[in-house]
């Protein structure tokens, strides 16, 4: 005989205000098995969980239904509060009384109505639940780490710390990132490279570290603990393990003037090329798009100069399998396409520019050499013009959050300047300045008081280019309320900070929810910052939201952490919720085993005593199936089910409905 | 062919009397029949939505529905306030039930909708893919033209479709069509200083100065306009730019409308290429009968 114990939570006012927690409960009591009924303002607050606990022991309850937010949120709470009481923990089922019901109706009447008829449900549910036990399966402990700045080379770095394999994947040629292409950084001013550089070749000889450089993630399958994933190991047509990085073969190449990504556009590179001197690994790839020999059929300079025999015409991509535990996404950011602002030139014109492209003008190991020289004529600008929220909160043209670090760098690359071209003037154009950081507020104070750099709050609203060459800029002062007309020679707008290409993909193969501007999403905004809904799969630096150096840095080793705290267990214990074959009833028709996208249903032998062949019947391989219910519905013999939604538990809900 | 309908708007009486002829030489020549809407009273202007934003949509509201009555279901207006006055109307009404319903009440008079409103580079055009380019006879080779849009061709959300707000371009077809070439400048859509001619004359006078110099400096023969407001401010206020000893400027403005006329042959006081201030008779010898 059932007895079942209802528990009704008030949400603070979540639940209560629109659903009349005490008459649900009153009215819970009278459903056929209840013996206990009672509701509380938090049910998930210690004395909740107690009364919880308390009405098992003493009622002698077979299961229990909890009334309150989803079970996303705290199926997992009550369930250890029941095991604490002694019941089996998928005794106990949750019905959805605040984001099925509260939160979205408004009357209370019919709100509370429905909410009887939810934990109704629930009840009949959970009658015909029977006591479940977790799965456990072994961990691999291997991370996966993809993507190459300076977010994965810390998770990585952090994990082969603690001891667990790496295998780094970057799409490509070498790891290092935008970090790399940053020539210093706030609030410090110190060089991007010096501080960058010794972190690549440390995670390039770590000994637990694999570096996969030019690769991609092709596919995924399995599960947190036990992930297969292909990798694809796009063609280099250079044999690295004979090429020393001498660089003969780039001097040689003929396709000199394809448009360096590493230098924003702004300098050129051959198609047998690193991206830059730093490169790690230092050595080159052949960019089969721009490569005359693959396009043409006809040059071979480069085999010619190599001494080794190293470049290879026939190489071909390859794709690599490996088994890990866990997976850190840190695929970062790129910037913002501008030409969508047609009042600033919409792309058009060659001196109005980006910050990565500010920030290869002023690198040391830029285009210039680290001397400002604006792209149109090489003349050293005698004014620049900074925009601000270039695309950022601006919802109408471009993305309606703010890029977080924008505000800061600007700062820099007016300090820069103005280190650089002690004469010239930096017109910083804003419409706040963000700076929360340790030592940033100092730090735009430094750039106004010590550097002088001009400050003016307000948009620009035209940028043109007179027939001198000069960009006219025009713009609102807000503060003194008139209008601004600046004749600057370079403009550099902060264009606001996207997810990488491709990033959607990536996350499906993964099952990574993002949000619509395409950035990754976590478990939870505020308590699961790093996590993801895809158990296993972790978040670090700018693929999650808009970031800096050292929040990417410290999310990274975040990310590490919850690896090596995933790693620290010999095992993994996973939900029961997975289909069973009713062996008896299989007729072995194999409709299940084709339908199952995770490949858990198996060819099982039933044998006799003396190892004779009875029948052969499908078999659920617990360790993969995912619990997704496809074996269920296509089974024509009805002999499936998933368990603790078997459909004599749905068929009872559905009826007690009527 | 149904009768395409006009809604003539002050301008076509005075300031902007050639755009009004140079439309109806065009309409003539592509065999299009203008029915002018009876009984027709003002869009209202600047002057109505600054005392009252229901007058503002209910002098166009009686215009919209008068024409709805007299069997119309497009309207061209070629001064581009009239224009945006008008289509800004269909477009509120559209989106509110409420306002509807006021103005029924206001005007005593129904109007259902939507009604299609057309300005003149969409009639212009449209007459061009309609068979008027192949009338052209007298392309305006070599001669370069700044295609001006100032706000009212430009700009407000689904009054304009189908061009760039900060970049239009929806006139280049038609220059191009008339064998002429457009010259890249920054102030297509610079502010003339529109309504403000009478009451703050010198604004008027920066601003259209700021326009001129920017057309001269790229090289503009000319610059082409759609909205009469833009066409007096840059071609009569020339003159008084040059009293107070600026410029000086001699910089014709035409009407897109009088552009492709010439191109088609048409003759100058048929466009009422004479009523300029600033002489754009010296164009005509850029037009020159394509040789048979």
């Amino acid at each position: 005989m059932a007895r079942i114990g209802v528990f009704i939570c008030h949400c603070g006012e979540n639940i209560a205000r629109t659903v009349d927690c005490a008459a649900v409960a009153a009215a819970a009591a009278k459903m056929p098995g209840v013996v206990h009924s009672a509701d509380y303002k938090y049910m998930c607050s210690d004395p909740g969980q107690q009364m919880i606990r308390q009405a098992i022991a003493e009622k002698k309850l077979t299961g229990a239904v909890v009334g309150a937010c989803s079970p996303r949120m705290h199926e997992p709470t009550f369930r250890r509060a029941a095991a604490e009481a002694g019941l089996n923990p998928y005794l106990l089922e949750m019905a959805n009384l605040r984001e099925h019901c509260s939160w979205v109706h408004e009357d209370r009447a019919a709100a509370t109505a429905k909410a009887i008829d939810l934990v109704r449900v629930m009840v009949e549910k959970v009658k015909r639940n029977r006591s479940l036990y977790p799965i456990r399966v072994p961990i691999e402990p291997t991370a996966l780490v993809v993507g190459g700045g300076i977010a994965g080379i810390q998770a990585a770095l952090d994990i082969a710390g603690g001891g667990k394999k790496v295998i780094l994947v970057e799409r490509g040629p070498s790891i290092g990132g935008h970090m790399a292409r940053l020539s210093e950084t706030f609030p410090t001013l110190d060089c991007s490279q010096c501080i960058l550089t010794p972190r690549m070749v440390e995670a390039a000889s770590h000994p637990n570290i694999t570096l996969m450089t030019y690769s991609e993630v092709e596919a995924v399958e399995g599960f947190v603990g036990n992930f297969q994933v292909t990798i694809r190991r796009k063609a280099k047509y250079v044999d690295w393990s004979k090429c020393t990085g001498c660089g003969d073969c780039w001097a040689k190449c003929p396709a000199r003037k394809i448009p360096s990504e590493f230098d924003a556009r702004l300098g050129a590179r051959t198609a047998i090329y690193r991206p830059f001197p730093q490169a790690v690994p230092n050595k080159p790839v052949i960019d089969r798009e721009h490569c005359i020999m693959l396009t043409k059929g006809k040059c071979g300079a480069c085999a010619k100069a190599c001494q080794r025999g190293a470049v290879n015409f026939k190489d071909q991509d390859e794709l690599v399998k490996v088994k890990v535990g866990a997976v850190v996404l840190a695929t970062g950011f790129d910037l913002w396409d501008h030409s969508a602002y047609g009042e600033y030139g919409a792309g058009k014109f060659a001196d109005v520019i980006d910050g990565f492209q500010f920030e290869r003008l002023a690198s040391a190991s830029g285009p210039t050499g680290g001397e400002i020289r604006r792209p149109s004529d090489g003349q050293v600008p005698r004014t620049v013009v900074f925009i601000q929220c270039c695309g950022s909160r601006d919802e109408k043209v471009g993305k309606a959050y703010c890029s977080k670090i924008c505000c800061m760098y600007t700062a820099k690359h007016g300090m820069l300047y103005k280190h650089k071209v002690h004469d010239g003037r930096a017109i910083v154009f804003y419409m706040d300045i963000r700076a929360a950081g340790k030592g940033y507020e100092e730090f735009i104070r430094r750039a106004v008081e010590a550097d002088g750099v001009e400050y003016v709050r307000g948009r620009v609203s035209r940028i043109y280019r007179r027939t001198d060459g000069k960009l006219i800029v025009r713009g609102a002062d807000t503060l003194a309320g008139r209008a601004v007309t600046v004749e600057a020679d370079m403009v550099v707008l902060a264009d606001a900070v996207v997810p990488r290409s491709g990033g959607e993909k990536l996350a499906q193969l993964f099952g990574v929810g993002y949000d619509t501007d395409g950035f990754y999403s976590e478990a939870h905004p505020k308590l699961r910052p790093v996590e993801t809904a895809a158990a296993g799969v972790f978040l670090a630096g700018a693929c999650q939201s808009p970031k800096d150096i050292p929040d990417s840095v410290a999310q990274a080793s975040a990310a590490a952490a919850k690896v090596l705290g995933l790693f620290a267990r010999p095992e993994l214990e996973r939900e029961p919720v997975v289909a069973r074959v009713n062996e008896n009833t299989c007729v072995h028709c194999r409709a299940c085993i084709q339908a199952c996208p995770y490949g858990a249903v198996e060819d099982h032998e039933i044998r006799d005593r003396k190892g004779h062949l009875v029948r052969t019947v499908a078999r659920v391989n617990e360790g993969l199936c995912q619990g997704c219910g496809t074996c269920v519905a296509i089974c024509r013999s009805g002999c499936i089910d998933l368990e603790g939604f078997t459909d004599e538990q749905v068929f009872s809900e559905i009826a007690t409905l009527e | 062919m149904t009768p395409l309908g006009y809604y003539p708007g002050c301008s076509d009486h005075g300031s902007g009397r050639e755009l009004g002829m140079s439309v109806h030489a065009l309409a003539r020549l592509a065999g299009v029949e203008l029915k002018e809407i009876e009984d027709w009273n003002c869009c209202g202007a600047t002057a109505a939505h600054n005392l009252s934003h229901d007058l503002a949509v209910a002098l166009p509201y009686r215009v919209l529905a008068l024409a709805e009555a007299q069997g119309l279901a497009e309207i061209l207006t070629p001064c581009a306030a009239c224009f945006s006055r008008l289509k800004g109307t269909v477009v509120r009404l559209a989106r509110s039930a409420d306002l509807a319903a006021r103005m029924r009440q206001v005007t005593g008079l129904e109007y259902r909708g939507p009604l299609r409103i057309i300005n003149v580079v969409e009639f212009v055009n449209r007459l061009l893919a309609g068979g008027l380019k192949d009338k052209l006879a007298a392309p305006l080779a070599g001669l370069k033209v700044a295609t001006y849009y100032g706000c009212l061709l430009s700009r407000g959300e689904n009054i304009i479709e189908g061009d760039d707000a900060e970049n239009p371009a929806s006139m280049t077809p038609a220059v191009k069509a008339a064998g002429a070439q457009v010259v890249p400048w920054n102030f297509a859509t610079e502010c003339c200083g529109g309504g403000f001619s009478m009451s703050f004359t010198d604004a008027v006078v920066d601003l259209s100065e700021q326009i001129l110099a920017d057309a001269r400096a790229a090289g503009a023969d000319c610059i082409v306009t759609g909205c009469p407001m833009c066409h007096s401010n840059l071609d009569m206020r020339q003159l008084t730019i040059n009293s107070r000893g600026r410029g000086p400027y001699d910089v014709p403005v035409l009407y897109l409308t009088e552009l492709v006329g010439l191109a088609a042959g048409l003759g100058p006081k048929e466009l009422g290429l004479d009523c300029h201030f600033v002489d754009a008779m010296r164009l005509l010898s850029r037009a020159e009968p394509r040789p048979a």
